[in-house]
């Protein structure tokens, strides 16, 4: 039964990876991704991580992929680069595949070292069933037992990840703002109450040089400004 | 099944995705492909765990998905900014840091 559950989940996972790297539209290759980790959780349930699975489906399959979702459908899944169409396919073609060729070599290189690296070393346990293992409410790989171990022995680990996470939060909120061109930020209008009790046209130097009308709506930012080339 | 299959699948699956990080073109495949990667290190990093009985690989795989949870946060956000600055979305082309 575990051999039959191996295998299939094994499928599943090779088989998601191989459609992520394959297919060529970015919405298909994200949701051969999300088959690739449930596949991936089969896995990981197999070999008594039952914390880490549960983990890798709600958090990996389900909040992260979503966010691949989101930006692909926000970017556009478009199969074919602007670059490649604009350089015509034919001036790619060649180098492309050329690269594409080099790129595979290298790969099954890096499966072939890999592969002696792991199976061919004189490690003898790995051709064992692993360490013994007892059913119970805090055995190995439980959620009581992954907590124990990272409020206890990995606590800075864990206090350094959430820093960790913290950073990438806030580095994701700077690098995808809407940005503006300089100094735009120093110029935005303000609307104080003083603007909406004053009437119009009995205004200030701003307003009389054009850069700022009475209702408090900034102008002066165009469009183009938002988009510095 | 021994614990020598559960490294045979991730070393493929390790070497699926160096292989798209070498071949797409996209920046978004090319990250999809670098999570492949992880988690080619993590099922390796569980199936050690197994093989001791011993909890530190998970803790260690659950500290690698962090990681990778940031590395999506901030890879997202650039492609994000690439495609507002209307950069082409092509790692040939972005190459203004290549000198």
């Amino acid at each position: 039964m575990s051999a039959v559950l191996f295998f299939l989940a094994a499928i599943g996972a090779i088989t998601g990876a191989v459609g992520v790297v394959v297919v060529r539209n970015p919405f298909y290759s994200v949701l051969a991704l999300v088959s690739h980790l449930i596949s991936l959780a089969v896995l990981f349930l197999l070999l008594r991580a039952e914390f880490v699975a549960a983990v890798q489906v709600v958090v990996y399959a389900g909040a992260v992929m979503v966010l691949y979702v989101f930006v692909v459908a926000y970017v556009g899944g478009e199969s074919d680069s602007i670059g490649e169409r604009l350089r015509g396919a034919g001036a790619a073609g060649p180098s492309g595949s050329t690269l594409r060729l080099g790129g595979a070599i290298v790969g099954g290189a890096l499966l072939v070292e890999l592969l002696i690296a792991l199976l061919g070393t004189g490690l003898q346990a790995t051709s064992g069933y692993g360490a013994g293992y007892a059913p119970g409410p805090r055995t190995f790989g439980t959620p009581a037992y992954i907590g124990n171990l990272l409020l206890t022995r990995f606590l800075i680990a864990f206090e350094l990840a959430s820093f960790l996470l913290l950073i990438a939060a806030v580095g994701g909120v700077v690098l995808a703002r809407r940005r503006g061109g300089l100094g735009e930020e120093d110029e935005r209008d303000v609307l104080t109450p003083m603007d909406l009790l004053r009437p119009l046209g009995t205004g200030t130097t701003a307003e009389g040089v054009g850069a700022r009308t009475g209702n408090g709506n900034g102008v002066g930012v165009g469009a183009g400004s938002r988009y510095p080339s | 099944m021994s614990i020598a299959w559960y490294l045979a699948v991730s070393a493929i699956i390790f070497s699926l995705g160096a292989l798209g990080v070498m071949t797409r073109r996209n920046p978004l495949v090319v990250l999809l492909c670098l999570e492949l990667m992880l988690n080619g290190g993590n099922l390796a990093l569980i199936a050690f765990s197994r093989m001791w009985g011993n909890g530190d690989g998970q803790i260690l795989a659950i500290v690698v998905m962090t990681v990778a949870a940031c590395e999506v946060c901030i890879g997202l956000g650039m492609i994000v900014a690439i495609y507002r600055r209307q950069l082409p979305i092509d790692v040939d082309e972005l190459r203004e840091l290549q000198g």
